[in-house]
């Protein structure tokens, strides 16, 4: 009884900041105005699947698989060699890590664009050295730089935490069994970080996907990504209606590769679920 | 003593000089130890003394602060765990939690790249002798504590080292089947040839099961030698009071043969002290004589009387000091008593012998 009592706030929460807005875009989306009255329609869900935003969709996916990619590639040593340091100095390096995270994530990105800038900081040194500028501003490149150094500590941290739980003295039997430090890797703590990569490939990905900040500011005005498309629908052409279908099938996407990443996994245990 | 007994024992490891410093204070101090083939070596001692630290610089895991080890006369020290040919059952199983059974026990094996007929094979045998037949599939989170220290046993058995570590192997289990691992560890390493350096605080498993054991305190082997040598004729007064129960006491060496305490004189099998020297005595309580009061060469009054099973277990109070004896007969509590000992029952221990190791 008394949970049950509990638990009111949190579904009156859930309600209204979860469930509504989720309806709201539902209608939204299978819907359309016709004649100054909203009423059931396939349209816009039709509109999403035209080869201009179906290329879209395909180029925002490849980014976000490109940007979580690199993420795994710089985050799993870094959370390597955290998880290994001595203890006082770990805590200095995860609070390094975080640090950025407090900062505005505008800032953070307003920054990359100083640096990238044709006569930005970066180019300056490079002309310093006498080396060729790089322009990479406004470019693919410069939107997935941006999504790695943004996401970059959603990857560590759960990897981090799951292999700060593996009990070291596995490593020390495993060594004593024979193991390599290669072998001891391979078989017994990458297989038990696991949980821990494949929540920070969900918590990339999910933002990479739907970011339009990020390729606003560094990917130059035109919208590139399904993230930008929306926010165009809903702030500038006031289509609601298509925005909602963007959303809805953007929504799903992610669901299914969810799900799919979950399944290819058995459990998941461990991580920051 | 130990030499003598295993005289023809080649000598496996060696021990030299090792000092350990975790940056506290030294935790072994100069520790001087040699093991020899087959052997089945005890490091006994209390809490904190050690132990494991010792177990762990053997492993490869901990390195010395100072000194050196030697395997088959080779020093080792320089070489990480993987490359030494021992293998450890840890204090705390460190069991590989993503793996069943049968992939734990298999680690080492697949490791040396044996054939999986082979591997599948051995993880039966060892199975089988571990008294857990039929666990192949089951996850480790899902055995009791029981059972996975015999998992953690088996995955170190099953790859048949030279020398095996065991670190506390049988703390989890309870008494029955503890005392039936024992007997099973005992086999295996008779069967197998496999030394065992087996660590432990348990007095009687020690006694049970070892060859030689090294009694330790505060990083220092107070003696090392058979089990019946430890028990009768303790170094000092630790080793006495920390092997089995004992009375111990302040008496003066009057001359060779001749000690006297508890006020009186008695004859013993000790000498080569100087005269007059003021040493310890320490009398087993299981060696005293229970006679009427009047024949007795001491008297006593019994204060309590516990039954211990097999024996009685008395407190008796005997010129102002409390004596432990057991015995299979017993006297009611409040009873006069005699006490007779025999000179073989009483064991002479040097005074200085108490703890000078360590500050020397
Ligand atoms: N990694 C470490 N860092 C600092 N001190 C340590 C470390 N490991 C052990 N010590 C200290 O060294 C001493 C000996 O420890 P050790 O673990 O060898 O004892 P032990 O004889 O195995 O005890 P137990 O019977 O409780 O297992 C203890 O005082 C302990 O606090
Ligand atoms: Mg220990």
């Amino acid at each position: 009884m008394k949970k049950k009592l509990l638990n009111g706030p949190y579904l009156a929460w859930m309600l209204l900041f979860a469930i509504a807005p989720l309806f709201i875009v539902v209608w939204y989306a299978l819907t359309a105005e016709i004649g100054g009255e909203r009423s059931f329609s396939l349209a816009n869900l039709q509109r999403v699947f035209e080869p201009i935003y179906l290329r879209v969709i395909w180029h925002s996916l490849k980014l976000a698989v490109i940007s979580t990619f690199l993420c795994f590639l710089l985050g799993y040593p870094a959370a390597l060699i955290l998880a290994s340091r001595p203890f006082r100095r770990r805590t200095i390096l995860v609070v390094l890590i975080v640090l950025p995270m407090w900062m505005n994530f505008l800032a953070r990105t307003y920054a990359w664009l100083s640096l990238l800038e044709k006569n930005g900081v970066i180019n300056s040194v490079l002309a310093f050295l006498g080396l060729p500028a790089l322009n990479i501003l406004y470019t693919d490149a410069a939107v997935v730089l941006g999504m790695v150094y943004n996401f970059l500590p959603f990857m560590i941290l759960p990897i981090y935490s799951v292999l700060y739980k593996i009990d070291h003295s596995q490593i020390e039997a495993a060594q004593d069994l024979g193991a390599t430090p290669l072998i001891t890797f391979q078989r017994v703590i990458f297989p038990q970080s696991l949980a821990g990569a494949l929540s920070g490939v969900v918590m990339v990905f999910m933002p990479a996907m739907t970011t339009f900040v990020i390729s606003r500011l560094l990917g130059g005005g035109q919208y590139t990504l399904i993230g930008n498309l929306i926010e165009q629908q809903f702030l500038t052409t006031y289509d609601w209606g298509f925005g909602s279908a963007l959303s809805l099938f953007l929504m799903a996407l992610l669901i299914v590769m969810g799900g799919l990443l979950m399944r290819s996994r058995g459990d998941n245990e461990g991580g920051l679920w | 003593m130990r030499r003598a007994r295993m005289a023809q024992a080649e000598e496996i490891i060696r021990l030299k000089d090792i000092c350990m410093d975790y940056g506290g204070g030294l935790v072994l101090d100069k520790l001087n130890l040699y093991i020899l083939k087959n052997e089945f070596i005890t490091l006994l001692g209390p809490s904190g003394c050690g132990k494991t630290t010792t177990l762990r610089i053997i492993g490869g895991f901990e390195q010395q602060t100072s000194g050196d080890i030697l395997f088959e006369g080779k020093s080792i020290s320089h070489l990480p765990p993987f490359a030494r040919k021992v293998n450890t059952v840890f204090q705390h199983y460190a069991l590989f939690s993503h793996m069943n059974v049968y992939e734990n026990v298999a680690f080492g094996l697949r490791i040396k790249k044996l054939s999986e007929p082979e591997i599948a094979r051995k993880v039966g045998g060892v199975l089988e002798l571990m008294s857990l037949p039929g666990f192949e599939k089951r996850e480790i989170d899902s055995l009791s504590g029981g059972q996975r220290q015999r998992v953690a046993i088996a995955r170190a058995v099953v790859n048949e080292p030279l020398v095996l570590l065991l670190d506390e192997p049988l703390g989890a289990l309870d008494l029955k089947l503890r005392k039936e691992m024992q007997i099973e560890l005992k086999n295996i390493q008779q069967s197998l040839g496999i030394t065992f350096v087996f660590v432990t605080h348990d007095q009687e498993e020690a006694l049970t099961m070892s060859d030689t054991i090294a009694v330790m305190k505060d990083g220092l082997i107070q003696q090392i030698g058979a089990p019946i040598d430890i028990y009768n004729e303790p170094k000092n007064e630790f080793v006495a009071g920390f092997i089995g129960e004992s009375n111990i006491m302040d008496g003066v060496m009057h001359a060779d043969y001749r000690v006297s305490f508890a006020g009186r004189s008695f004859q013993c099998v000790d000498k080569g002290f100087a005269p007059d020297e003021a040493i310890d005595v320490v009398i087993r309580p299981e060696d005293v004589k229970l006679t009427p009061a009047a024949a007795g060469m001491l008297r006593g009054v019994v204060n309590s009387v516990i039954f211990k099973g097999v024996h009685y277990e008395m407190m008796v109070s005997v010129g102002g000091r409390e004596w432990m004896l057991h015995n299979t007969q017993m006297a009611p509590v409040g009873e006069e008593i005699g006490l007779d000992i025999y000179p073989d029952d009483i064991h002479v221990m040097k005074k200085g012998k108490k703890l000078e190791e360590k500050t020397a």
